[in-house]
Order: C-alpha cells, then structure tokens, then sequence
C-alpha cells in the first residue's frame, strides 16, 4: 500500500470546508470538513444516524450545503455507489441495459470491459433482480466506473454481502485504486475491514471526531467512547497491534449499536 | 365498417399507442393511485371549463397539473401518509366537480359520458388532437426516456449525474395530465387510469428491457381497444368499459406465460 504521505503535493480532488447541513430542523452536518486525494482510500465511519451518508449526498452535490463550501477539482469525473438501489421486479432490466442507463453513451467493449474489472462480466444478460447480493453490488461498481471516474464514491460497498464477499470486494476497490489511481470514498459501518485496507478514516458523528490514519484513530478517545472499549479492543487483534489502553474509559464499555462484531 | 366506429377505432388506437409507454413509468414509479386522482380531479376541470368557457381540454390539463403539484407539496411535508392525501383529494375533487357541474341548470351535461367515456361521439377533429397531443407527448417522452429512466431506478443516483430531477419530475407530470384529457373521452374519468395501467402491466411478463415493455404495452392496448370496440358493437355493451375488459382479459393471459421463458 502506497505511503500517501510520500505523494507530491498536489491539489485535492474534492475539498470540504466547514460544512453544515440542517435536515427538519436538525444539524446533520456540524462544521464537516473533508479533503480527498488521487490515488487515496478514505473512509467515513460512525454509527447509525452520524450523517455519513448525508454527507456524501452533499458531497456529491445532491444536497445543498447550509453553510461552508464543496469544492471539486475542475473536470473531475465522479462516480457514485449509492447505498441500495431498490430496483422493483415490476421492471425489466439487463445488467447490459443497466450499465447504459443515463446520459453518457458507452460502447459494448467497454461496458464488458468493466464488468469483467469487477468479474460480472458472464451475467450481462441476466436480469437484475435475479442477481445476488454481492452481483448486484459488483454491477453498481462497474456501472460507476464506466466513465473512468477521478473519484469513486461510495456509501456501504458491502451492504447485504457475505462475509467473503465483504473481503474480496474491499480487495477489489484496492487493487483497482492502485492500477488506476482513482481517489476513493467511502462509507462503511465495518470497522474491522477498514482499519485493515484503508489509507485514512475519518470518524463522523455530526462532526469530525477524529481524523487520521487507521491504527491513530482506533486509539483517539473520542472514537473509543463512540464504538466501545470491547469493539476498540477487538479491532486492535485484528490489526495484530497492541492496543494502548486508553485511560479514558468514560461511561464504560457500550453496546456497539453500528458494528458487526466479526471476531468475538 | 360504420364511420363512427371508424374514428372511434382511430382514436383508440392513438391514445393505446402513448399511454402505453407512458403507462409504464406510471407503474414502474409506483403512481396508479396518484394517476387516479388527477384523473379523478379531471372532471374537476370539466365543470370549470365549462363554468368559465374555456376549452375543456386545457381545463383538464391544467387542473390536474394544479392537482398534482398541490399533491408532491402535501406530500414533501410528510404530515399526512401518502395514501390518505390521494384518498381526500382523489375523492374530493371528483365530489367537487359532481357538485359544480350540479350548480351549471342551463347546460345540458352528459354525466355518464365524463364518468365512463363516450367514444362513439368522437369527431374529426378530436382525432387530430389525438394525434397531436400524442405525438407532442411521444416525443418530449423520447427525449427525457433516459433521464427519467435513470431517476426512477434512483433518484439521488440521477442527482449526481447531473440529470435536473425537479424539472423533469413536473414534465412528466404534465405528460400524464395531457394524455388524462385525452383518453377521458374514450373510457372517462373513473377509468382513465385503467388504460395507463394495465396495459403496461400485462406486458410486464413478454418483456426482457424498458424499451420492450412501453412497446409492446402500446400493442397490448391497441388490442384491448380492438377487441373491446368489436365486443361493444356485437354485445352492445358500454364501449369505455369493454375497452377497459378487454384490457384485464389481456393482463390475466400475460400471467399464464411461464417466468423462467422471459427472464
């Protein structure tokens, strides 16, 4: 994995500054600011309702920000993963028809193209509703990096995706980072998997928690108090690391309401 | 072959070919009940048109059009479900066009015709609305397939895609309120949905893309037309009705079709 710290100082593809974002009446978004650059892998976590998903949308320019700024590289080509695309069997759709949906028109080598980089490339007939979980994920990805994204966004890659499965697409996201050097941004409940394939995670919980490299997160107080001390701990096996025992025990161990626990 | 039936076999025909595809989107977004209530609100637009003497067809595409968009306004707020504002409106403002057109003693208003349609009393000239207002619907529907295709499957997907949602979202609204006036005339306005609906419905089963689905809900609309004109005219039975029969017969025969074949 390459040392992002060592990559010359270029300009961001996408920067965030100081972000709010009101929702009914609510603060979604408190003051968020967020940079992301090319060739990187970073990671939103935080638990249910911390506004991960919103801050995406916002990102993305979806939402309109109620204050501070979203600014993106000049040109840059974004490609979106959105969480769960709930297609009604009341419609017919090909993967093949799928992967042209919307403005840009591509050719049949490419579209084949990018779903064998995401190894769907057999199912192209089938119907989308027929697909698994893991298919259908893998044809979103590749619908989403058909345009040869500068930027790939997206929110719960693994969402309804077997343990396996889990893995080997974070693999995938990895590998075509590095071949490709594509900036990625990700949403993501799964601790365990991101702490080990990710460049840089930023804790969310309405505002920035805590932001930094994976092993200097899962020490920071604040991420603790949000996850738990036995998920934090069980994190720190996973990562085959130590674990500083943080004297910061707060309110004591709480459930980790966000998390699966993979390993007990 | 009468003359009447002739025009009243044409204008079926153009008014299966654009509610097919249309139809389409209507139950792929999930908004039968929705069409129903602007279809509902059309008679609405009969009374005023006629209280005000102006075209009843720009009365009923403008009314439905203030339907619908008084409907996205409710529902954006969220206080009432969904279902329940469609139920006060649908039935409301069909009530309130019952009652307007009760005020209106000096005219002669064929009820039963708005209620259940009237094809047998189409003229030349409503052929050549139908054929405009369809072709003006056909095309502007051709351009924005994708689009709106695209913030179907997701709309927050189209957002980011640059696709303009909003603007599109009331086009298409004003499409299915322009092929409302148009098909009231031939089945009315208790069943106008009927011709969005099913059809597109029954062609669910033969078809393997979107594409294939508005084209061949189109044809199955163009035969529940030809089939149920025919049955009226041997049977004597109401025509809009018949049409409408004829439709379902079609939808109930789509089902037998074996999935696996098709998928």
């Amino acid at each position: 994995m390459p040392d992002i710290t060592d990559i010359p100082d270029v300009r961001p593809l996408l920067k965030a500054t100081d972000i709010d974002f009101h929702l009914g009446g609510r603060k979604v978004l408190d003051r968020v600011s967020l940079q992301i650059h090319a060739g990187e892998i970073v990671t939103v976590i935080g638990p249910n309702g911390a506004g991960k998903t919103t801050l995406l949308k916002v990102l993305l320019g979806i939402h309109v920000t109620s204050a501070g700024q979203v600014w993106h590289r000049p040109g840059i080509r974004l490609g979106y993963v959105p969480q769960t695309i709930p297609i009604d069997p009341i419609m017919p759709l090909t993967v093949n028809r799928f992967m042209r949906l919307g403005k840009q028109r591509y050719s049949s080598y490419a579209i084949r193209e990018t779903l064998d980089l995401t190894g769907v490339a057999h199912l192209q007939k089938a119907q989308v509703h027929r697909l698994s979980g893991g298919e259908f994920k893998r044809m979103v990805l590749a619908r989403a990096m058909l345009g040869r994204p500068d930027l790939l966004v997206l929110d719960e890659p693994v969402q309804g995706v077997d343990f396996a499965g889990e893995l080997d697409l974070y693999r995938l996201i990895g590998t075509l980072r590095d071949r490709f050097g594509w900036g990625v941004l990700l949403v993501s409940h799964d601790l365990h998997i991101v702490m080990s394939s990710t460049d840089r995670v930023v804790c969310l919980n309405h505002h920035v928690c805590c932001t930094g490299k994976p092993d200097h997160v899962s020490n920071h107080p604040e991420f603790i108090e949000l996850f738990g001390e036995q998920v934090v701990q069980s994190l720190a096996l996973y990562q085959h690391h130590h674990h500083h025992c943080s004297d910061h025990d707060g309110h004591g161990p709480k459930p980790p309401v966000a998390v699966r626990n993979k390993q007990s | 072959m009468n003359d009447f039936l002739l025009l009243s076999w044409l204008a079926g025909l153009g008014i299966a070919a654009v509610s097919g595809p249309l139809g389409c989107f209507v139950v792929w977004r999930r908004m039968a009940y929705f069409g129903d209530t602007m279809a509902h609100g059309a008679l609405l637009g009969v009374a005023l048109g006629l209280m005000l003497h102006v075209n009843l067809t720009l009365g009923v595409v403008v009314t439905s059009s203030v339907i619908a968009l008084v409907l996205l306004l409710l529902q954006r707020r969220q206080a009432i479900a969904s279902d329940t504002l469609l139920g006060i409106l649908s039935h409301g403002t069909l009530s309130l066009g019952l009652v307007v057109l009760g005020f209106m003693n000096e005219v002669r208003v064929d009820l039963m015709g708005y209620l259940f349609g009237d094809i047998l009393a189409v003229s030349w000239t409503d052929i050549l609305g139908i054929g405009l207002g369809g072709t003006v619907v056909l095309v502007i529907l051709a351009r924005l397939w994708n689009a709106l295709l695209l913030m179907t499957i997701h709309e927050d997907l189209a957002r980011a895609e640059g696709v303009p949602v909003d603007r599109i979202h009331l086009i298409f609204m004003m499409l299915i309120a322009l092929v409302i006036a148009m098909t009231m005339k031939i089945v009315g306005v208790l069943l106008v949905t009927s011709m969005l609906i099913i059809p597109a419905a029954a062609a669910r089963n033969l078809a393997r893309s979107p594409e294939a689905m508005a084209v061949i809900g189109a044809v199955i609309g163009m035969l529940a037309v030809s089939m149920g004109l025919v049955g009226s005219n041997y049977w004597d039975t109401p025509t809009g009705p018949s049409i409408v029969v004829a439709a379902m017969l079609m939808f109930a025969l789509s089902v037998l079709v074996p999935q696996k074949k098709w998928q």
